[in-house]
């Protein structure tokens, strides 16, 4: 087992007296991929938003490299600092060019020059194969692009764990493949990522662990071959099923 | 100004005199000489008139940002400091709240040992600036608010504090929503300063009201009076509609 980069112990959380999360453990090593899926509903999102505060939990300790979150501010922004988020809707800054929404936080948030934060932009921008849209508002991109940009956003922060919150939901399915191929990218080269999709061609290819989630719960994980080869739960066979069926 | 005014005027004698003889507009006719001073001396409002429009619309887009930010909390408590000042504000009418200001205020101050004279000039820039705010302040919660959370979510992602992503990712954008409602409100002003003519504010109301009772000509005098508000009102309209293009041009 490698060092562990996030750990979630007996998490709950409530929406009023709606019980979204009941008592989630989920132990992530530096360097793990973990793929959560389930219906919707079933408090996927969730699970990845707290771990960020995006989200509050109520009962439990969320860990991200060994800092507990807390209401804290200082812990807050440890733990924001060593984590990236990939969201749905890309939520790139629409009045700001690719460049400029690459670099925001390198130069607010880390205090770097623009001249560095620039440098690292670019190459970012290279990795996720539009260097060339730097100058471009993310309304004159594809989805795909805009995703990526967003991949790339993240990277520039230069995360020790990267979240994806169903990262290409949004996407048309022409598109899918190119979010998902950088997203490969990522986890061979050794990135923790927490990754919530229906994608379950990505998830085989690069999960070390599945998580099935339903009604606020974990129902079943464990390393793919298992997960898909042979489901114990009926809940998580009938799921599996459905989206595997087309 | 004389040439437009020598065109126009004439269209508009010319029209009143055809229906009937009631118009009299020889009292503000640019070719006689006391016509021309009396032009000149209703228009002597003008400078007034804009320069507290202005000075109290900068105040009010300032303070309504002030008071638009506690709107805007998690907290109750907090929220209550905002709902509190724009129910109350928005609910005094503004000439009571004007003689309140030129009137009530320094006794205020001077029970406090402070002397602090109000003029008609700061007293309707006071008036108009805070009776604003309270509105300017929905404006800008309403815009605030208008934008996707996601975008404060994903500026706090990416390491920003609260006011950071207010100043760099929240404003910028809700700036181009707010801004066509904020010029309404300029306009709004504008015509409300015509309330300082009431405590002695030589203004454009002042002026007519003044040149009314030494000619005798409300008819005229007051037509002209709505046609300068008009013109300004127009040339803000026109302003607003520059900036409105200049600021979209570049969104997409």
């Amino acid at each position: 087992m490698p060092e562990t980069a996030i750990e979630l112990v007996g998490v709950n959380k409530w929406y009023g007296t709606f019980h979204v999360l009941k008592d989630i453990n989920l132990t992530v090593g530096t360097g793990q991929k973990v793929v959560i899926c389930g219906p919707s509903g079933s408090g996927k999102s969730t699970v990845v938003r707290c771990i960020n505060r995006l989200e509050e939990h109520q009962k439990g300790q969320i860990l991200v490299d060994g800092v507990e979150l807390t209401n804290d501010a200082a812990s807050v922004n440890r733990i924001r600092s060593e984590v990236g988020m990939v969201f749905q809707q890309f939520n790139l800054f629409p009045h700001l060019t690719v460049l400029d929404n690459l670099t925001l936080g390198p130069i607010k948030a880390r205090g770097m020059t623009k001249k560095e934060a620039e440098e690292r932009a670019r190459h970012y921008l290279e990795r996720v194969h539009i260097p060339d849209q730097a100058e471009k508002r993310p309304g004159q991109l594809s989805g795909g692009q805009q995703q990526r940009v967003a991949i790339a956003r993240s990277l520039c922060m230069e995360p020790k764990v990267l979240l994806f919150d169903e990262p290409t939901s949004a996407l048309d399915p022409e598109m899918i493949s190119e979010v998902l191929d950088v997203m490969v990218d990522l986890a061979n080269e050794g990135m923790t990522m927490v990754v919530v999709t229906h994608e379950m061609g990505f998830a085989r290819k690069v999960a070390d662990n599945m998580i099935f989630m339903d009604a606020g719960e974990i129902v079943e994980h464990g390393p793919p071959e298992e997960f898909f080869g042979a489901p114990r739960s009926e809940r998580c066979q009938k799921f599996l099923s459905q989206i595997l069926q087309h | 100004m004389k040439k437009i005014l020598t065109f126009t005027l004439p269209l508009l004698i010319l029209s009143g005199c055809s229906s009937s003889s009631i118009w009299g507009w020889y009292v503000i006719d640019p070719r006689t000489n006391t016509g021309w001073i009396n032009i000149k001396f209703l228009i002597s409002g003008m400078g007034d008139t804009i320069l507290i429009s202005v000075i109290a619309a900068t105040i009010s887009i300032i303070l309504g940002l002030l008071v638009a930010m506690p709107g805007l909390s998690n907290r109750w408590p907090i929220r209550m400091i905002n709902r509190v000042y724009v129910e109350f504000v928005r609910s005094i009418p503004l000439l009571p709240m004007l003689f309140w200001v030129f009137y009530g205020l320094p006794i205020i101050f001077q029970s406090m040992g402070l002397n602090v004279p109000i003029d008609p000039f700061w007293g309707a820039i006071i008036t108009l600036a805070i009776s604003d705010s309270a509105f300017t302040a929905e404006i800008y919660r309403a815009g605030i608010q208008s934008i996707p959370k996601g975008q404060s979510e994903a500026a706090q992602t990416i390491g920003l504090t609260y006011s950071q992503s207010m100043r760099y990712v929240i404003l910028p954008q809700a700036i181009r929503r707010i801004l066509p409602p904020l010029a309404n409100q300029f306009i709004y002003i504008v015509k409300m300063s015509a309330f300082a003519s009431v405590i002695g504010m030589q203004e454009l109301t002042r002026r007519a009201n003044e040149l009314v009772v030494t000619e005798y000509r409300p008819l005229e005098i007051y037509t002209l009076l709505i046609l300068e508000y008009l013109v300004l009102v127009l040339i803000i309209s026109a302003g607003v509609r520059w900036l409105e293009r200049r600021m979209g041009a570049d969104e997409r």
